[in-house]
């Protein structure tokens, strides 16, 4: 039995003591990807562990180096936390496994595997931050890991993509380091339990400005409605397995960011927050959903979708009932795992069609018909179609809406679902169900090894679809118990302080 | 004080914009760097600036006298990262320049058409 408190640190450390060893076995590239399939295999168990013994016992905290609370860097992991970092195992593991083929000896020399572990480093921290500086440095931790994974291997369109991605991120570091900054001028603390405990009597104007500035800065990285830019000029242009983890995680850690400020720290003037947060939804989705209409590009259609689905989270945060929470959180797992799989699988289908160019594939259905059967299972799933994952996500968070009588934000929901219905039946039609263009005929890859990587990670994933679909009473209890664990700030201080804190609400 | 480090803020800050927006890749990094410094410049000044009072507690010390060092923790902290994030914007916009030939923003359109 491993005590909690260390239990805690393991996230961030497992992955950290991989990507070292990782490095150490620079040129046996054979015991390198043995060492980093291994680590995430082990992240995965740690994070499982982990997410087991919060749902029992209720959130953890822990003081790095055991400086009291204000002071030190503190590390707290409630429910929420718990089951985005267990979606962080599950992807790493799973990509990390699908990298094994798709990423290109060139780029496993130049240091793929050390940064992908970095990576979920940061991501974890992130995670697990207790402290606003923290949670900042653990930002920089994961996007210097995205950067060079982004740019590994120089091709011209990767560049490209890159700067733009670097420009927007660096950003939006700069206005949270601002932020942070002013915000430790206005609170004297920047641990976030003493925070939320300074907040509540600090100048509202000061703390909705200072709201106004973390969300700025968390929505260029969570891909938000105006600050979306950047996305869908990245994530087509690196391999298969980079876009896909990216998709999976890094957007979707701004949005836990967001969901932890606006849920523990900037509470004061919600009517003002909730109703800029919800246009902001709004029209995050309908971008987003109108973008991938327009695309005949595999990778870029989905990377149109994953802003369109950022809308639907912060669609539940807006509306801040505890079910509205509960859906976007249960939408948050459901859309990690069906996006991840929806790029693994058109790596594949660019492995046997040879391109991600919607006019150019066809005919896949007759010729892998297990591949367009993956698909569909993930593609059904994110439209939202019963008994899938999807479906139980976004019907949880249209009956908050309904309750909430916020009836102009449930139409949009309903109608983005329908063309998210129809990008996903046009990669339908297009890329399996159509007949092949007039083309060299290409040979189908042989069923080998390469097979095997490849096709494991997306049924793994898929049989996850599957099961959050026809298991959604159990996910949706967790996800409520996570929603009351969040909108109870006091148990945030409680737990982070060890004593019973009076006064809070 | 105050005043003069407001101002150089907002200069900063300023400059750093106008940087950003212009189409040169060497003037954007100069402008992302510009913008790091403002910030760091800013929490230097949330930390109360004082002359000459190192914050050495003894006995009968007004603290209101002396300059709150954990900003300038944090600064450092900032200035390493924002040197590392630097490091690697001015590598990558070479290996722009070399690979696209030209440091023109405008002409960084391949991603963005539909192919």
């Amino acid at each position: 039995m491993i005590p909690t408190k260390f239990l805690l640190i393991l996230p961030i450390l497992v992955p950290f003591l991989t990507g070292i060893l990782a490095v150490l076995s620079w040129h046996q590239r054979n015991l390198q990807r043995v060492v980093s399939l291994t680590g995430s295999a082990l992240l995965l168990v740690v994070t499982l562990i982990l997410f087991q013994r919060i749902d029992r016992f209720g959130p953890q905290a822990v003081q790095v180096g055991n400086w009291q609370a204000p002071f030190g860097i503190t590390l707290y992991a409630d429910l929420f936390a718990a089951i985005m970092l267990v979606m962080a195992g599950l992807l790493g593991l799973a990509v990390g496994l699908y990298s094994l083929a798709n990423i290109d000896e060139m780029r496993q020399r130049l240091g793929f595997y050390p940064l992908y572990q970095i990576l979920l480093m940061g991501v974890c921290g992130s995670f697990l931050a207790g402290d606003i500086f923290n949670l900042y440095v653990w930002f920089e931790v994961m996007l210097i890991a995205s950067f060079v994974l982004l740019a590994l291997g120089s091709e011209r369109r990767q560049l490209e993509g890159a700067i733009k991605y670097v420009t927007l991120n660096l950003m939006s570091s700069a206005i949270f380091l601002a932020a942070a900054g002013i915000l430790y001028g206005v609170a004297g603390s920047l641990n976030m339990a003493d925070l939320a405990m300074r907040l509540r009597t600090a100048p509202v104007g000061v703390v909705t400005t200072l709201a106004m500035m973390f969300l700025v800065a968390f929505g260029i990285k969570a891909a938000l409605f105006p600050l979306f830019s950047w996305l869908p000029s990245a994530y087509h242009t690196p391999p298969t397995a980079v876009s896909a983890i990216f998709s999976g995680l890094l957007t979707k850690v701004g949005v836990y960011a967001i969901v932890r400020v606006f849920t523990l720290l900037f509470v004061q003037d919600q009517a003002y927050t909730q109703a800029i947060l919800l246009i902001l939804a709004a029209l995050t989705m309908v971008t987003g959903g109108l973008g991938a209409v327009s695309q005949y590009h595999y990778r870029r259609i989905l990377s149109f979708h994953i802003t369109s689905q950022i809308g639907y989270m912060v669609m539940g945060l807006a509306l801040f009932t505890p079910l509205a929470l509960a859906g976007a959180i249960l939408y948050i797992v459901h859309n990690i795992i069906a996006k991840t799989n929806l790029f693994l699988i058109s790596g594949i289908t660019e492995w046997v069609g040879g391109s991600y160019d919607l006019k150019k594939l066809g005919g896949l259905y007759v010729r892998q018909p297990l591949l367009a059967g993956l698909f569909l299972v993930s593609a059904l799933a994110l439209a939202g179609l019963p008994p899938l994952s999807g479906f139980w996500a976004k019907l949880t968070l249209i009956k908050a809406g309904l309750e909430a009588q916020a009836y102009l934000i449930v139409g949009t929901a309903l109608l983005v679902s329908l063309l998210t219905l129809y990008s996903m039946i046009k990669i339908w039609t297009q890329a399996y169900w159509k007949a092949q263009p007039e083309m060299v005929e290409r040979p189908l890859p042989p069923r080998g090894i390469g097979w095997v990587i490849r096709f494991a990670p997306v049924m793994l994933l898929a049989a996850c679809t599957i099961a959050l679909g026809l298991g959604a009473e159990y996910f949706l209890d967790v996800a409520q118990t996570a929603a009351n664990q969040l909108l109870n700030p006091s148990l945030y201080v409680e737990t982070v302080f060890g004593t019973f804190v009076g006064g809070m609400h | 004080m105050e005043m003069i480090m407001a101002l150089i803020v907002g200069t900063l800050y300023a400059a750093g914009v106008y940087m950003i927006r212009r189409r040169s890749l060497v003037k954007l990094i100069i402008g992302l760097g510009l913008l790091g410094h403002a910030s760091n410049m800013l929490i230097f000044s949330m930390g109360n600036l004082v002359r000459g009072n190192p914050p050495l507690l003894h006995e009968g010390i007004d603290l209101a006298s002396l300059a709150d060092p954990l900003p300038q923790a944090l600064i450092l902290t900032a200035i390493v990262i924002g040197f590392g994030a630097q490091a690697f914007a001015i590598v990558l916009i070479r290996r722009v320049y070399q690979r696209v030939g030209t440091d023109d923003m405008d002409q960084l359109i391949a991603t963005d058409k539909p192919r």
